[in-house]
C-alpha cells in the first residue's frame, strides 16, 4: 500500500505517493532530486545522510520517510541562504576541513544543529556534537579547528567560492 | 510493501497493535535492522512517537513516570533524572550519536531487550516498572524480570510498553552507569554497569544495587550487592569483593569485539567504577553525567 502525503522539505511541500517503507533519505535523492544529502552507509554508521528534522540531527538512511510526515525537514540545500554560504561552511573552506567533501554535508548539518544550542562549544563540545559523523580525510583536526574559531556559526558572510 | 499509520491516540495505536501491527518509535533498532539486513522491516507499522500520551514525564507521589517515547536526547538533560535517577541519565548520554540520542527512545531501548542495552541495568538498580498496556489493560512487570532473553520479553506482542515508572529513592542513594566502550560514540557497550548505594545519616553503606550490561541473555543484577558492601568503607578489599561478585554473576560470550574472559574480567571493573560514582555522588562529589565522560574513557576516575 503506498501512502500519499506532502513533505516539508527546506520550506517547501512536496507531494509524494511512496512505499512508507522507504527510507527519508532514498525519498530525498531519488524522489525528490536533492542529492546534497550523502549515502555513506545506509546503516546509521557514517552520517553522511543527516538532515534536520525541526531542527534535530536525524540520519536520513535509518529513518523512514513517513516518519518525516507533518515535520520540517532540512537538508544541506537549505542551509545555504541564497549566494550566502553559512558561517559554518565558510568556515570550513577556509580552514581546509574539506577534501573530498562527501562527509561535508553531514557535517554541516550537525554542526549547524550545535551551533543552535550552543553558540560557542568547546573544541570537546564539537567533538561531542559530530560524533555521528565519519571523515575518512581530514583526520578530523581541521574541521574541530575550523569550527573552533572565535565567529565561526554565529553570522552569515558572502559565499567566497561557488557551492 | 509496508502498511504504515501513524497513530493519533493511544486508543488507536492500542487498537492497530492488537490486530498485529508492530510499534515504531525512532526506529533506531527496527529501520536499521532492516537496512543491515537482520531482520526485514515489519509488513504493518504503527508510529507511536507522536503521542502525547507517551511523551510526558511526570513527577508522582511515588516517583517519575516517564512516556515510552521520551528519547535519550531529553533523558540525559532532564534536570529530576539528573539529580534523581542519575545511572538512567548516565545511560541516555552514552547512547549512539546526539542524532541516535535524539530519535531513539526509552521505549523502544526496553522492548528491543539487547543484552547490551544501556538503560536496563540502571532501571534495575532503581527498581523500576515497565507499564505495559493493551486493550485488555494495563499491568506493570518489575524491569529485573521483564527481559527473557536477546530481543526478547515478557510482553505480549499486544502490549506497548507506555511508560518506566521509577519509584522515589530513598534519602541518601545515587547512582551511576559505567560501560566500557572502544570508541566515544556510536558504540554499543562492551560490558557495562550500574550501582546504587544508600548511605545512612552517618555515611555508612546500608543498601546497594549492581547490575550488569552485555554479560548474560539479558541484563542481570548481582546477587547480594548489599551483603557484600552494607558497612563496609569502599577500600580496594570491599572494592575487590564487589568487583569478583559481578564477574562471578558474569556468563558472556566471546566474539568480535570481546572474548569471555575479558568481558569477564572488565564487568567486575565496570561494577567496581560504578559503585565508587555511585558513592561519590551520594557523599556530594559533582560527577557530572555521564560518569563516561567526566572521568575517562570506561573510568569512575
Ligand atoms: C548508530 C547506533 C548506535 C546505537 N547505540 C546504542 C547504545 O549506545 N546503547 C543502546 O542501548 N542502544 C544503542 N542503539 C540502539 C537504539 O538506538 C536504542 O535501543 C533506542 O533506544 C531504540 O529506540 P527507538 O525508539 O529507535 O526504537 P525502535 O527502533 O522504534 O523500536 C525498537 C523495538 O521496540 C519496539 N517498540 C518501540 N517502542 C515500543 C513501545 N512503546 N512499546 C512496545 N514496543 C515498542 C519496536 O516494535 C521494535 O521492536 C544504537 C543504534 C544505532 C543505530
Ligand atoms: S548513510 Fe546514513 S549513516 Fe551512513
Ligand atoms: S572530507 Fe572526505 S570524508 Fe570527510
Amino acid at each position: 500500500m503506498t501512502r500519499t502525503f506532502d513533505l516539508e522539505v527546506n520550506g517547501v511541500a512536496y507531494p509524494l505517493t511512496i512505499d512508507p517503507g522507504r527510507s527519508l533519505l532514498s525519498v530525498l535523492r531519488g524522489e525528490i532530486g536533492l542529492t546534497g544529502t550523502k549515502e555513506g552507509c545506509d546503516d546509521c554508521e557514517c552520517g553522511a545522510c543527516m538532515v534536520l528534522i525541526d531542527g534535530q540531527p536525524v540520519n536520513s538512511c535509518s529513518l523512514l520517510a513517513a516518519q518525516a510526515e507533518g515535520r520540517s525537514v532540512t537538508t544541506i540545500e537549505g542551509i545555504i541562504d541564497g549566494d550566502r554560504l553559512s558561517e559554518i561552511q565558510a568556515g570550513l573552506l577556509d580552514e581546509g576541513g574539506v577534501q573530498c567533501g562527501f562527509c561535508t554535508p553531514g557535517m554541516i548539518i550537525s554542526a549547524t544543529a550545535l551551533f543552535a544550542r550552543n553558540p560557542d562549544p568547546t573544541p570537546d563540545e564539537i567533538r561531542v556534537g559530530l560524533s555521528g559523523n565519519l571523515c575518512r580525510c581530514t583526520g578530523y583536526g581541521r574541521i574541530i579547528e575550523a569550527l573552533a574559531v572565535d565567529g565561526v556559526g554565529r553570522a552569515d558572510r558572502p559565499a567566497e567560492s561557488g557551492s | 510493501m509496508t502498511e504504515f499509520e501513524i497513530a493519533s491516540s493511544l486508543e488507536e495505536a492500542l487498537a492497530l497493535v492488537a490486530e498485529g501491527y508492530r510499534p515504531i518509535a525512532g526506529g533506531t533498532d527496527l529501520v536499521v535492522a532492516a537496512r543491515t539486513g537482520r531482520a526485514p522491516l515489519p509488513g504493518r507499522l504503527v508510529s507511536i512517537e507522536r503521542l502525547d500520551e507517551l511523551s510526558g514525564i511526570e513527577p508522582t507521589t511515588e516517583g517519575l513516570l516517564i512516556g515510552a517515547v521520551v528519547t535519550h536526547a531529553r533523558l540525559m538533560r532532564t534536570q529530576s533524572v539528573i539529580d534523581d535517577f542519575t545511572a538512567l541519565a548516565d545511560a541516555s548520554a552514552l547512547v549512539g550519536s546526539p542524532s541516535t540520542r535524539n530519535v531513539g527512545t526509552i521505549g523502544g531501548n526496553v522492548m528491543n531487550a539487547s543484552p547490551a542495552m544501556d538503560t536496563g541495568a540502571p532501571l534495575v538498580v532503581l527498581n523500576a516498572e515497565i507499564v505495559l498496556r493493551s486493550t485488555r489493560g494495563e499491568r506493570r512487570v518489575a524491569a529485573a524480570d521483564f527481559w527473557a532473553g536477546p530481543g526478547r520479553t515478557v510482553a505480549e506482542p499486544d502490549e506497548l510498553c507506555v511508560a518506566l515508572a521509577i519509584p522515589n529513592q530513598p534519602d541518601g542513594s545515587a547512582s551511576a552507569y559505567v560501560r566500557l566502550e572502544y570508541r566515544r560514540a556510536m558504540e554499543i557497550a562492551v560490558v557495562g554497569a550500574a550501582a546504587r548505594v544508600d548511605l545512612d545519616g552517618r555515611g555508612r553503606i546500608i543498601g546497594a544495587s549492581v547490575a550488569l550490561t552485555a554479560v548474560a541473555p539479558t541484563i542481570v543484577a548481582v546477587d547480594g550487592a548489599t551483603e557484600v558492601l552494607a558497612g563496609r568503607s569502599l577500600d580496594p578489599a570491599t572494592l575487590t569483593d564487589i568487583a569478583d561478585a559481578a564477574s562471578r554473576k558474569a556468563t558472556p560470550i566471546s566474539d568480535l569485539r570481546a572474548s569471555d574472559t575479558y568481558r569477564r574480567h572488565c564487568v567486575g571493573v565496570m561494577a567496581r567504577r560504578a559503585v565508587e560514582a555511585a558513592f561519590g555522588r551520594a557523599t556530594g562529589d559533582p560527577i557530572a553525567v555521564p560518569v563516561n565522560r567526566s572521568t575517562g574513557i570506561g573510568a569512575a576516575r
